[in-house]
């Protein structure tokens, strides 16, 4: 996510991984957004987790829907293929990349009119499903590219730049995700990048949907005195309920120290999720309790962030579907075709 | 007066030695009437005599009317028929209605436990009262029992009095109920009652009855869906999406099974297919363009709401060229229509489908064997073009049993992927890859999968690009894609099915598409026999091949018979060939039941008569 253009040649002293990429070969085409906009801090935080967990930039694929947070996808990973898609319309598109490569990393950015207006209906059975994929939602409480009208995340009372209020009430993405079953639920800060990093990480790691609501202002629209996703709104609301230290697959076995108050949850890969709750008797498994703490937070005007929700063992689209651990659309030909004699048999006779 | 009434194909009914017979059978929906229709269809076919079955349903599970027609045909006519030889009046709600459509001299069938309406009453016409539902409540105990085997007591009637052969009836009852001996004894002892009161009451057999020949040698019948559902397979689609619609559901029914028949891992016993009833049309088209975008063969199928709901991603699939095969198994429109009724009504839609300039590859087949045969191309032409491919059938093809010949298969077939640039080419390439640039003869740019190279990686976009893939608002830019397109829509024309052509020089000739096939031709032979010479075209996709051009050129007039009321194969004609609007004349039937030549017939010569 360069603001600036790079040039060609990197300076040799910077750090590289295990595959002898440096962070710049996990960026993308330059940002085309406004100066100071909150997905592109939400991009640095994709690139710096991409480059840490040493993924292979092709074995990634990008998709997005229609709006600034679709852009952002050309903004990172320009070694991934990516598809822009249509407006609401990502979910179903990634349903089905996914169904026909189960090996790649998905990462899928979309923001709060696109997937909680338009695209609604689909992100409820994307989390349905369980498609393993990483759906960030840069949520800003406006329609950016149409300039400024409220999206479904805008809460009530919250004013436009002109200072019109919204009086309908908000689509909590989390809660949402809640109820229907999601698997991995985080919310981050686009301002703070050293909750958001670890948290991308473990939703990289996760075995399901892993939706991550951030709060991503819109300098240009919605970051005025009487927004409620503004800047300084968010610091000055913003309640940790956990901190998360994510920990990659290690080749020894390390043993683990409990720690009170940290919950750790080995994730599908081997690696380790470590969470550690804020208010002590924060429990990111227990759906019921998350629920009615981000019901006490709302009404307390506080944005909860960190991982909220985690449940690592029901079974994601494919496990469901019980396909094979093959991707479908490498299975040869010869393999899926049953042949003449079979087809012999068809027909009532 | 009567002779008036009748349709030109019953006028020569009975004159002939070769059989020529039309039953139908009236009953109410959720009866369990199907299966007494189906002993009666599959015994005709066993005799050897070549028939077609049209069912007429309601959009409804239970209770309202439901009628199957039989036609029996020594010359291969299948073609649905208006009047009929006998009719088996079994729903005393429609019997008024169904005596209507008794031929003069032909014969009803119906239930004497209650009196005929007076007013149903014809002069010209028999009526065979059997007491139904008085023997079925002396034979059976079970209320359901009672109910059910109605139907198979008729059934028995009809065997005795067209004469068909009752040890095939019996021996298909035999093979239903294989290891269940209570309901196959409870079927064979309706059926002979029925079979027995015929023989004892009635003159049998009737004059109109049939007798074996050798026309169904090398024959199966089968649906339209289930044909489309074993071309997918051949195909190698390994994921399938959809939203339940009729007449269309049947279609993905059929592919699941096969799957679960034919696609399991042989070693782990895992799905190698991944099927999903997704949460709407909008979402359907969506999952196949992700899986195919991909690189997995997959489709969709569904009906004309579920193309309107399509069409906004059928135009992202087209502007970012990524194949796509869609069925559209076509019902009576416009909005909700009539669910389980035929028509043609979506071949505009469908062609010109989303905003901006689009246009599409249409496939038409006209019957079960070209759904299979269609549906197996639809995936090479889809992936040869990248580019949305539409599969229209409807719901006379889709849903009720032709007669095709047995479906074949080359086991040296190897499906043609398109132009797809692998890793190993990758890794050789010095310059960077470019998504739409140098394209081929045929106007396509070679496509790269996810997942396989980072020199392959490109962006997909439905947003203005240029050829490298890159976002433009630059006129130049813009037009160059977008022309290209239009270029290889064009150049598809080459590679579509050429249109199913009969020619004797006649300057006068009929063209249809789809299921029309076999009632236009039929009504060809009726017109000949008239003194009005037609040659025949039946198109089969859209770009329009070559042939279809010079067809029309060579001919003054050209009928275009469909079954929509705004003649949408006569506009597509006009649009997109260089033919005179005015040599395009319509016959249009779209009523919503399968097409018969006398509505062929009866519109050409309204025509030729002023």
């Amino acid at each position: 996510m360069p603001s600036i253009e790079r040039p060609p040649i990197q300076h040799p002293g910077l750090r590289r991984n295990s595959l002898g990429l440096t962070i710049h070969d996990y960026e993308g085409s330059m940002s085309t957004l406004c100066a100071g906009c909150g997905h592109d801090s939400v991009t640095a935080a994709i690139v710096h987790a991409l480059w840490e967990m040493e993924t292979p930039p092709h074995r990634i694929a990008k998709l997005s829907g229609i709006g600034c947070s679709a852009k952002t996808t050309a903004y990172f990973a320009r070694g991934a293929h990516g598809f822009n898609t249509a407006h609401g319309r990502m979910a179903p598109i990634a349903t089905g990349a996914a169904a026909a490569n189960r090996d790649l990393l998905y990462i899928g950015i979309s923001g709060d009119g696109d997937s909680l207006s338009i695209g609604l209906g689909h992100l409820a059975h994307l989390i349905r499903r369980n498609v393993r994929m990483v759906y960030i939602i840069e949520n800003n409480g406006v329609y950016g590219l149409t300039k400024g009208q409220f999206s479904p995340s805008a809460d009530v009372g919250s004013t436009t730049k002109r200072g019109d209020p919204n009086q309908v009430p908000p689509i909590d993405p989390m809660s949402l995700g809640l109820s229907l079953g999601a698997t991995f639920l985080a919310r981050g800060f686009s301002g703070d990048k050293r909750q958001l990093v670890p948290i991308i990480k473990a939703a990289a790691a996760h075995r399901g949907l892993a939706l991550i609501d951030v709060i991503s202002p819109c300098v240009t629209f919605n970051d005025h005195e009487g927004s409620t996703k503004s800047y300084l709104f968010t610091r000055n609301h913003d309640t940790t309920a956990t901190e998360s230290d994510f920990v990659p697959p290690a080749p020894e076995i390390v043993a683990s120290i409990p720690v009170a108050g940290v919950v750790s949850v080995t994730m599908h890969d081997g690696s380790v999720l470590r969470v550690r709750s804020v208010p002590d008797d924060y429990d990111p498994k227990d759906r019921e309790a998350v629920a009615e703490h981000l019901r006490r937070a709302h009404a307390a005007g506080d944005v909860v962030t960190g991982l909220l929700y985690i449940d690592e063992s029901s079974a994601d689209l494919h496990e469901m579907h019980d396909t094979t651990d093959q991707p479908l659309r490498d299975i040869p030909f010869s393999q899926l075709c049953p042949g003449s004699a079979v087809l012999a048999g068809f027909g009532v006779r | 007066m009567v002779l008036d009434r009748l349709a030109p194909e019953t006028a020569h009914r009975g004159k002939s030695r070769v059989v020529d017979l039309a039953i139908k059978l009236a009953n109410v929906n959720g009866t369990g009437s199907s299966s007494a229709n189906n002993l009666l269809m599959q015994a005709f076919f066993r005799m050897g005599l070549p028939v077609s079955g049209k069912n007429l349903f309601p959009s409804n599970i239970q209770g309202l009317p439901t009628w199957y027609e039989i036609r029996v045909n020594g010359s291969g006519h299948t073609a649905r028929v208006r009047e009929f030889d006998l009719m088996v009046a079994m729903n005393a709600q429609t019997h008024a209605q169904d005596i209507r459509e008794v031929r003069a001299g032909g014969y009803v069938v119906w239930d004497s436990s209650w009196p005929l309406d007076p007013s149903a009453m014809r002069s010209d016409v028999s009526y065979l009262g059997m007491p139904v539902a008085q023997m079925c409540n002396e034979a059976f105990r079970s209320p359901r029992a009672r109910t059910l085997m109605q139907n198979i007591v008729a059934c028995g009637a009809v065997v005795a009095l067209l004469a068909i052969d009752l040890d095939i009836v019996s021996n298909l009852l035999a093979e239903k109920f294989a290891g269940k001996d209570t309901l196959r004894e409870s079927n064979q002892h309706a059926l002979m009652l029925g079979y027995e009161y015929a023989r004892q009451h009635f003159d049998c057999p009737l004059p109109c009855h049939v007798h074996v020949m050798d026309g169904t040698e090398g024959a199966i019948l089968i649906e339209g869906n289930t044909a489309a559902a074993l071309g997918f397979l051949y195909a190698g689609a390994t994921v399938a999406a959809w939203y339940p619609i009729t007449p269309s559901t049947s279609l993905m029914d059929a592919f699941t099974q096969l799957c679960r028949r034919y696609r399991r891992d042989p070693e782990t016993g895992r799905n190698n297919y991944l099927i999903l009833q997704a949460e709407d049309e909008l979402a359907s088209i969506g999952i196949v363009i992700g899986a195919s975008w991909n690189g997995a063969r997959a489709f969709t199928s569904t009906s004309g709401p579920g193309i309107s709901l399509m069409t906004e991603l059928i135009g992202l699939a087209y502007y970012t060229e990524t194949p796509v095969v869609i069925v559209d198994v076509q019902r009576a429109g416009p909005s909700t229509g009539m669910p389980t009724r035929t028509q043609q009504g979506d071949i505009l839609t469908c062609a010109y489908a989303s905003h901006g300039d689009t246009k599409h590859i249409l496939l038409f087949p006209g019957d079960p064997a070209e759904c299979f045969d269609f549906a197996v191309r639809s995936f090479d032409l889809a992936e040869r073009f990248q580019t949305p491919v539409m599969m229209l059938s409807d719901v006379d093809i889709a849903m009720n049993d032709w007669m095709i010949p047995r479906l074949t298969w080359d086991d040296a077939r190897v499906p043609d992927r398109g132009r797809v640039v692998g890793a190993k080419e990758l890794e050789k390439r010095i310059g960077a890859y470019e998504r739409y640039a140098n394209p081929d003869s045929d106007h396509v740019a070679a496509r790269t999968l996810p997942g396989v190279d980072p020199k392959g990686a490109y962006f997909a976009r439905g947003s203005g690009h240029n050829e490298h893939g890159g976002y433009t608002e630059t006129p130049e830019e813009y037009l160059q894609v977008v022309d290209r397109l239009a270029s290889k829509h064009a150049a598809a024309a080459m590679h579509v099915p050429d249109p199913q052509i009969e020619s004797r020089g006649a300057r006068v000739a009929l063209v249809t598409l789809g299921s029309c096939g076999p009632a236009v031709r039929e009504a060809i032979e009726l017109l000949d026999a008239q003194g009005l010479p037609l040659d025949y075209m039946r198109i089969r996709a859209f770009p329009f091949s070559p042939a279809v051009q010079s067809f029309l050129d060579d001919h003054d007039t050209c009928f275009v018979v469909e079954q929509n009321r705004d003649a949408q194969l006569r506009s597509l004609l006009v649009l997109e060939t260089a033919v005179p609007k005015d040599r395009l004349r319509s016959v249009l039937a779209y009523g919503g039941t399968p097409l018969s030549a006398g509505e062929v017939v009866d519109g050409v010569r309204a025509q030729m008569e002023t």
